[in-house]
């Protein structure tokens, strides 16, 4: 830990003589920069990681021992009833199931066609540029906007997707009544918007595997495909759990496009009549600020948190194994 | 237009019924002595009082006036552009004691909420508020009081009386009448809207009757509730009796008729399928809260024109939306801001915001004043909706809320919407929804 605080004067009474102890004190506030200063100029970051990531942390902890409503005004400790509580709680569960099924569609997807553009891009080819660049502009465009969009284009009755199925003579699918269409419909937005950013660090990555391990390997007479599968795909390993985990976070997270999804109910937050496509993070919200359950909200954020990492951690053994682990 | 108010595309489009106990409301002891305030010459110490808003209350004028007449007071407004930005904000600033204005406005869907600590608010009989009593419809007024009378809470604004909106075009095409009065009559009852609107699907089977069940709900339960026990989900000790009270099953078996029916769009109000479905032949008629015409007007644009009208709402009485202005203890000039307050909320100011954005007053004299009572709607062929939606309002009887009422309310609207969708079998809905029901009310 930082000692922050001022250094204490000298408690000492002033029986030694003044230059003595001038020399003395000097000697002390030089060693005492050299052990401070370092961790003075870290410190910004750790003062503002202390604010704005340590504090809310522990914050939310506290509040997930209280019964506490906002708008209402009651706190009152409960200890772990509320953590008791979500273990028992079908909704609760529901939504990570739920959360887990749209991150499922789209991670694992848009991933595997990240690495394929990026390994058809970093061929060499005409207007390299032009394409790379245009890889990232559905980034450009924001979330909420994507998620209006896409909303209207699976609309039931007025929407594009419905109205070219039925062009072909397929049945028009209600996009938001079916928990499992309505996890595709989220899942497309999540993979148009994301597949060009991790498609782009893949192609970083693969512009710093040495040229000669594909000419070696080109030699000896392996193909293009086994080329890929057996030296891009290890060489990108440590990028490839890079953009698990972020999408992971990200995946876990997901609250904007099935917020704006969700047209047909009284309650956005509520993820359609049947909560099939509420995540973990809308019942979170919901808990906390609609339904004024701010308490439940905290222990809803906390159960988040600690499944972010337990499922970080899964995916970065299971991804080192699949890697063939170095 | 009021078109951004819309009471929570979010939140539960929020909202609810009426109420507050059917205490006489003279018996919470005379503190008129207090209230000496009203009339006291204007202090010369310079005052800015802050009006937080959601939407359009259609304000701007009547503060010029008060600023006009009170050269000490610069009214400064914060306008959100919808409830859902407005209640965190709101829920933030009471939680932690500062940064609320001197005036708020509190919705009707948060309103029951807030009566819990009415201790953060200022009790408006301390200034004078009690003699006001008789500028505003009786449930309306009632709403603003804690249920023991002791405190008033908030000052009425506007609300949101309920007709009901047709078109006239499809009723025709269903060899139904078509002029306003004759239509009010084809359902006195919801009973009889549910047959005429079977009538009509079986001559125009490609449109829906209505377009979606939130509606039927809110006003069966508040109409059923009114003539009964004067409350729904919760009594008025706040035990949840959406199980037991025979008013709610009754109402929420009527719209469960609808829904079984397929007689709904099963869409909700302004949503973008909502719009769309406006500028098509998707349904023939729409719950129409006064706030809803501008709705109408704006997304079934040339479309619509001259083919909707507004009839009476079945069982003649309910309204949707509406709110209070309320002055958090964190003011640090209560006495100006009820003062404020207590004119934006005067009759003539409702007037004024009415003629400014339409807000429907929830003053009787207000509502008797001609720019109100003579307003027609050129829209809608001319109905004369100031008279309409007037007596609408005038029939609504009190029904008390519990905090949780806006929770409850809208667990069993996803119940009754599944079921339409198909995802929860009729004869379930009512067990469903009691088990969901008894989670939001937690």
């Amino acid at each position: 830990m930082v000692d922050l605080r001022p250094v204490r004067p000298d408690a000492e009474p002033a029986a030694p003589p003044p230059d003595h102890r001038h020399a003395k004190r000097r000697s002390r506030l030089a060693r005492l920069d050299m052990k401070l200063s370092p961790y003075l100029f870290i410190s910004p970051f750790y003062v503002v990681f202390l604010i704005f990531g340590a504090f809310p942390l522990v914050f939310t902890l506290w509040v997930s021992l209280y019964n506490w409503g906002l708008a209402s005004g009651t706190r009152e400790f409960v200890g772990l009833e509320n953590f008791r509580f979500l273990v028992s709680d079908a909704d609760f569960w529901h939504s990570v199931v739920n959360t887990f099924g749209i991150f499922f569609l789209s991670t694992v997807p848009q991933l595997l066609i990240a690495l394929l553009i990026a390994n058809t891009l970093s061929r060499r080819m005409r207007a390299a540029t032009m394409f790379r660049i245009g890889m990232v502009v559905p980034l450009v465009t924001s979330t909420a906007a994507v998620a209006i969009v896409f909303t209207q284009l699976f609309d039931r009755d007025f929407g594009m997707i419905n109205w070219l199925l039925d062009l072909v003579g397929v049945n028009p699918i209600d996009w938001q009544v079916s928990r499992g269409w309505s996890w595709v419909a989220l899942a497309t937005m999540v993979n148009w918007r994301w597949t060009g950013y991790n498609a782009l660090i893949y192609l970083a990555a693969m512009q710093a595997i040495p040229k000669d391990l594909y000419e070696a390997a080109a030699i000896d007479g392996a193909s293009r495909i086994k080329q890929f599968w057996r030296i891009t795909v290890p060489m990108l390993q440590p990028t490839i759990i890079f953009t698990v985990i972020i999408s992971t976070i990200g995946g876990m997270q997901l609250f904007v496009e099935p917020v704006l999804f969700g047209t047909g109910t009284p309650n956005r937050m509520d993820g359609g009549a049947v909560h099939q496509f509420q995540t973990v993070t809308m019942y979170m919200f919901d808990n906390a600020f609609i339904h004024d359950r701010y308490g439940y909200g905290a222990t809803i954020a906390w159960a988040v948190f600690v499944l972010i990492i337990i499922f970080s951690l899964l995916n970065f053994l299971a991804i080192r194994r699949a890697g063939g682990a170095k | 237009m009021r078109l951004t108010r819309r009471r929570g595309s979010l939140s539960a489009v929020a909202a609810t019924l009426a109420g507050v106990l059917a205490l006489a409301t003279a018996c919470g002891g005379n503190d008129d002595s207090k209230s000496g305030a009203s009339g006291a010459p204007a202090p010369p110490e310079k005052v800015t009082l802050t009006v937080d808003t959601f939407g359009e209350f259609g304000y701007d004028q009547l503060y010029k006036q008060y600023m006009a007449a009170h050269p000490n007071v610069t009214v400064k407004q914060r306008k959100v552009s919808t409830l859902d930005d407005y209640r965190p904000r709101l829920q933030q600033w009471m939680a932690t004691g500062s940064g609320a204005g001197d005036v708020v406005a509190l919705e009707e869907g948060i309103l029951p909420l807030y009566m819990q600590q009415a201790s953060k608010f200022v009790n408006l009989f301390d200034y004078g508020a009690r003699s006001l009593q008789s500028n505003f419809l009786p449930w309306k007024w009632q709403m603003g009081m804690t249920p023991n009378g002791q405190q008033l809470v908030g000052l009425g604004t506007d609300i949101g009386p309920l007709g009901l909106c047709y078109r006239t075009d499809l009723f025709k095409k269903a060899g139904l009448p078509t002029a306003r009065d004759e239509v009010s009559k084809l359902w006195p009852t919801w009973d009889a809207f549910f047959t005429t609107g079977q009538k009509f699907m079986a001559k125009v089977p490609k449109t829906k009757w209505l377009d979606g069940p939130t509606a039927i709900l809110r006003t069966t339960v508040l109409q059923n509730a009114g003539a009964g026990p004067g409350y729904s989900f919760f009594d008025k000790n706040n035990n949840l009796v959406f199980e037991t009270n025979p008013t709610v099953k009754q109402a929420f078996d009527t719209t469960l008729k609808f829904e079984q029916a397929k007689m709904t769009s099963d869409m909700a109000i302004f949503t973008p399928p909502w719009q769309t479905a406006l500028k098509r032949d998707t349904f023939a008629t729409l719950p129409c809260p006064s706030w809803m015409l501008g709705g109408i007007e704006q997304f079934s644009g040339s479309f619509g024109k001259g083919k909707w009208d507004v009839a009476a709402v079945p069982g003649n009485s309910g309204y949707w939306g509406g709110s209070w202005l309320a002055v958090p203890k964190q003011s640090k000039h209560p006495k100006e801001a009820a003062e404020l307050a207590k004119f934006l909320t005067s009759p003539q100011g409702q007037v004024g915001a009415f003629k400014d954005k339409n807000t429907f007053p929830s003053s009787p004299q207000a509502e008797q004043d001609p720019a109100v009572s003579g307003a027609k709607s050129a829209y809608f062929n001319d109905a004369p909706t100031g008279q309409i939606f007037g007596t609408m309002a005038a029939q609504v009887k009190p029904v008390y809320l519990g905090p949780k009422h806006e929770d409850v309310r809208a667990a069993a609207e996803n119940v009754l919407i599944a079921v339409g969708q198909g995802k929860v079998k009729p004869n379930e809905a009512w067990s469903k929804a009691v088990e969901a029901v008894k989670k939001a009310a937690r």
